[in-house]
């Protein structure tokens, strides 16, 4: 039995919000940076992670295991982000507006395909109990993380090693920076692009495994709340470092989960407005880090989002 | 405008286009035996969201199987021009005679106009104010009382809440929410006056992400029980059953869902509604303009009893349920305050559950921290 | 076209009509390509899905085209639509991808019916002006800023018009469920309602309203500013070919704030016309997702204002027929989303057929 938090029920949700809800937009920025890295922007990741909550759901119901639900939801997302490079290699074909329909692509096949999956119940993957020394319950739930998180930690330390240390990682930013450079090196950077963004998708359809495999756990037609989309802006306030990511991801995590625990504290006022709270940070953020003259710091050169 | 009795459509299909889709419908060919009564029902939702809007297809479900009745079904139309033009389209290429517009946003203006139009069709909506003389004859409101199911989920809590904190899942603060946590509340504090319950609003109707964050909030501050009024409980129910504590349900029966912590819940019967009114249109009687009932008329239910319901909470809720059903129960009687410590009630005076000052409620009652 | 003048610099001399038409096939011709690859493609979608594909392209014919109801149901699902897309594609002519129609709808509504409670006792003319007037004006503020932002901060438009856009929604919600909550409203929190009297009524003989015209006449005005006039050259010269711009000394900040400011001001007055010719009161019926098909339409047009005028239709027409489809076939909702998602990507991939970018990048 325990007593309630009081106001500590804020910090403490918000970190366990700041776990929870962080893990979506972990995989999704990860996925993001890597495809930026290279030099081209994947607005579509929104509809990647819809579909790979689907498809994840979908497949751990029929099957039986969530992970193989995680497997597929893998391949989905490496399909549109396939399909997405393929597109985007075409010539005169505008990144920006490909990202735009596949978002729409991507969500409408979810849900069209997704409808007999919003009854039944799949089984969900299981959690490491990290907390499991604690005496304080809530403070145990809060530190109760998901397998995924902890790739997605280790991902984060993985990309930064493969980006700064190794040939294949030092063409792919070469890629992002200078097509020039990378054909003078033998290399296509398109192929490079097709690679990175292909891999980006299914970051970003594991992310979409964790919102319907374990955070909220399960399938229906609201499940994103732009997510996808939040993730790019991520990307660019982490300055497109992997570890960076984490940690941004984190922050974001917190800020969704402000409302609802202002509310459990009593502070019952503009529940819309501490609702956005994450767009506004994610706006002020855009706003401080970006300047129109100097290019931002580690930007891509070939990334057509920032001057 | 265009009005078109049914005999005369069936000619009118036939020099159309649109006779070209109607000869694939059973219409066509249903002229040899009696016509059967066409069904409109319309949801803002999707059909299986375990909550308000699959309750309505459950009971549209129970007409399909009736003879000499076909139902048709358009979900998540959205409460803009859309769902004019779908009635409109339900009654022109699919003679429809009747319909159910289900989501309160569809009655004003949209329906109204509808109905002004098609003064031969009868539309019954769910949940709005239906006043004689400001509205046409051929439409009504249908509404259940579901706070008596929610007064008794909350007899229940509160005999199976150890902390004494209840917790309430909101999407918006509007009448018919706040009567249900009010009833919920009364339900725990006249079993241990001492209860609070402690309400979150998402903001929404359909916020998945929201509404497991909000559920984890509450089992912060202590909630043992929780219980809500989204379109769909399951994201609630599911979470709170993971972190282990217990739940009410609501709309429809998510027991399945929570095997440990599923108490008891409030349902809604909508195939009594729906029978009903099908009856009187087969009886060709005008279904009644304002209609309402709870427990006692069958248009609501409670689930059957979990697993964790103490026997003291069956036989108190037991007693009081066959209060309601008798019709002697009231829950909104004076003296009440609201939460403010304003008189809400008086004294000595009290709603019955038919009393329209109920359906425009905007105050919670003491015990409720929002 | 072009003639080589003694500067050896080509010029363009006025086109006879019949060239004009060719050219103007020659630029629908990949759309249209588009269109037929997306039928085959949906098609094999539907058979996949166990549906039938020709009744499925019938019955999208029958609830869109084939009779006066229909027309009128597609007509007025485009409606708004004729202004939302222009929130698109105006700033695309110069280059920026906005996709913040939605919360110039719900800003616009919200101003729109707030004034109108205040203006009861004013007179039809005025009082719509007016209403009209103070949608546009929030409506163009918000896009204005995503625009301004891109000029002085070099924030990406596109995710700060989008971030905007759930702003917006956010203080919407806010204001119309707190503040301005009119309490008889009781379970659909709205505005108060705006006199009966202000309403927008319907062309004569249809059941269509006034905002129909009022969109397609816009559409139009926006195509003869954007294809004649200097400021519509400079626009489009912006969105060709920046540097050469800057270089021309064109005041960019100014265009790309005054073009945003259009875009912005458009779909504030669809908001404006949804409130006063539907619903009578601002409430979260505005925010249905008329902007995201709006981004679409405008995409699909090319960004050409006037030829959102049939693009506008077509996605009406879709939409219309959508009831019918889930009521004949059983398909879910969604199918119309499929299509439109196919619709889009296969006509971005058609793009390469084309002598021309949709984009100077």
């Amino acid at each position: 039995m325990s007593g309630d938090l009081g106001l500590w029920a804020v910090p403490v949700a918000m970190l366990g919000g700041a776990i929870r809800v962080s893990t979506p937009y972990i995989f999704v920025s990860l996925g993001e940076c890597l495809t930026e890295r290279s030099g081209r922007i994947n607005l579509g990741l929104e509809g990647t992670l819809v579909l790979g909550a689907m498809s994840a759901y979908g497949i751990a119901y029929l099957s039986g295991s969530p992970w193989l639900g995680v497997l597929v939801a893998m391949l989905a997302g490496a399909l549109l982000g396939g399909l997405h490079a393929l597109l985007c290699g075409l010539p005169k074909v505008n990144d920006i507006a490909v990202g735009i329909s596949l978002m729409l692509f991507g969500t409408g096949m979810a849900f069209f395909l997704g409808k007999p999956f919003v009854q039944p119940k799949a089984p969900n993957l299981p959690s490491i109990p990290l907390g499991w020394w604690i005496e304080q319950p809530e403070l145990r739930a809060a530190l109760e993380i998901n397998p995924l998180f902890v790739v997605g930690i280790l991902l984060a330390l993985a990309l930064t090693w493969f980006l700064g240390r190794t040939r294949r990682g030092l063409i792919l930013r070469a890629a992002g920076d200078s097509s020039e450079a990378v054909r003078a090196m033998g290399y296509s950077a398109e192929t490079m692009r097709f690679t990175a963004t292909t891999a980006g998708g299914a970051l970003a359809g594991i992310g979409g495994a964790f919102l319907s495999l374990y955070y909220p756990g399960s399938w229906n037609e609201g499940l994103s709340s732009g997510q996808g989309l939040m993730a790019i802006a991520l990307v660019i306030f982490a300055r497109w470092q992997p570890i960076r990511c984490i940690w941004a991801s984190l922050l974001f995590g917190a800020a969704g989960a402000l409302g609802p625990a202002l509310q459990s504290v009593g502070v019952t006022w503009g529940y819309y407005l501490f609702g956005a709270a994450p767009y506004v940070l994610t706006l002020g953020i855009m706003i401080a880090t970006c300047s129109p003259t100097r290019s931002l710091r580690g930007a891509p050169a070939e990334l057509g989002v920032t001057r | 405008m265009n009005d078109f009795t049914a005999i005369g459509r069936r000619r009118l299909l036939g020099t159309t286009a649109a006779g070209l889709a109607a000869a694939t419908l059973p219409l066509g060919g249903a002229l040899a035996q009696a016509k059967p009564l066409v069904v409109g029902f319309i949801y803002v939702g999707p059909r299986d969201d375990y909550g308000y809007n699959q309750a309505h297809a459950e009971g549209a479900a129970a007409l399909k199987k009736m003879a000499g009745v076909k139902v048709l079904e358009e979900e998540k139309v959205p409460e803009t021009v859309a769902v004019e033009k779908s009635m409109e389209s339900m009654i022109n290429l699919d003679g429809a005679s009747l319909v159910f517009p289900t989501s309160f946003g569809y009655f004003d203006p949209h329906m109204l106009k509808m109905a002004a139009k098609f003064p031969k069709v009868q539309f019954r909506h769910c949940g709005g104010m239906w006043t004689q003389g400001k509205h046409p004859a051929n439409t009504g409101s249908y509404f259940g009382y579901i706070d008596e199911g929610q007064y008794l989920n909350g007899v229940v809590a509160g005999h199976a809440s150890k902390s004494g904190k209840l917790g309430f899942i909101a999407a918006k603060p509007i009448p018919q929410v706040l009567r249900n946590i009010n009833a919920f509340t009364l339900g725990a504090r006249s079993v241990n006056p001492a209860i609070t319950t402690q309400v979150i609003i998402t903001g929404d109707w359909a916020l998945p992400v929201k509404e497991a964050e909000a559920t984890n909030s509450l089992i912060a501050q202590g909630v043992d029980v929780v219980t809500c009024h989204v379109d769909s409980p399951k994201v609630v129910v599911e979470t709170a059953e993971r972190r282990g504590i217990m739940t009410c349900g609501y709309h429809a029966n998510q027991a399945k869902l929570a095997p440990k912590g599923y108490l008891t819940g409030a349902e809604w019967n909508w195939h009594k509604v729906y029978g009903d009114f099908i009856a009187d249109m087969k009886a060709n009687k005008a279904p009644g303009n304002f209609v309402r009932g709870g427990l006692k008329e069958g248009f609501v239910k409670t689930s059957p009893y979990g697993a964790a319901v103490p026997e003291k909470a069956r036989t108190m809720a037991d007693g009081i349920k066959a209060q309601m059903l008798g019709g002697a129960f009231t829950i909104f009687k004076g003296a009440m305050k609201d939460n403010k410590g304003n008189t809400v009630i008086a004294a000595g005076k009290s709603h019955a559950q038919t009393d329209p000052w109920l359906e425009s409620m905007n105050w919670l009652v003491e015990g409720v921290i929002a | 076209m072009s003639v080589t003048t003694a500067a050896g610099v080509n010029a363009e001399r006025p086109a006879a009509l019949s060239e004009k038409l060719r050219a103007a096939a020659q630029a629908a011709a990949p759309t249209l390509f588009a269109v037929l690859v997306t039928a085959v493609i949906f098609a094999v979608f539907l058979f996949a899905a166990g549906a039938d594909p020709f009744e499925v392209y019938e019955l999208i014919w029958t609830g869109a085209f084939a009779s006066w109801f229909s027309l009128q149901n597609t007509l007025l699902r485009a409606a708004p639509l004729l202004l939302v897309a222009l929130c698109t594609a105006l700033p695309a002519r110069l280059g920026l991808v906005i996709i913040g129609g939605e919360g110039a709808i719900v800003f616009g509504g919200l101003a729109a019916a707030a004034i109108g409670v205040v203006l009861i006792d004013t007179p039809y003319v005025p009082a719509l002006l007016l209403m009209a007037a103070a949608a546009m004006v929030s409506g163009a503020a918000l896009i204005a800023l995503a625009g301004w932002l891109r000029h002085a901060r070099g924030v990406n438009e596109t995710i700060s018009s989008l971030l905007l856009t759930y702003i917006a929604i956010a203080v919407f919600n806010h204001l119309v469920e707190g503040p301005l909550r009119d309490p008889a409203s009781l379970n659909k929190p709205s505005t108060a309602s705006i006199s009966d009297h202000h309403m927008i009524g319907t062309i004569p003989g249809t059941d269509v309203h006034w905002g129909l015209a009022i969109g397609v006449v816009v559409c139009l005005a926006m195509a003869v500013l954007m294809r004649k006039t200097t400021f519509g050259f400079a626009a489009r010269m912006v969105g060709g070919n920046m540097r050469a711009a800057r270089m021309a000394g064109l005041p960019i900040g100014k265009l790309v704030i005054t073009t945003c400011a259009m875009a912005g001001a458009a779909g504030g007055l669809a908001g404006m016309i949804e409130v006063a010719a539907i619903h009578g009161k601002a409430n979260a019926s505005l925010n249905t997702g008329y902007g995201y098909t709006g981004i679409l339409v405008a995409f699909l047009a090319r960004h050409e204002p006037a030829a959102v005028i049939p693009v506008a239709i077509l996605f009406g027409g879709i939409n219309a027929a959508g009831g019918l489809l889930q009521r004949r076939m059983d398909l879910p909702d969604a199918t119309v989303l499929v299509l439109q998602g196919i619709l889009f990507v296969v006509l971005l991939a058609s793009e390469t057929l084309r002598g021309r970018s949709l984009f100077g990048r």
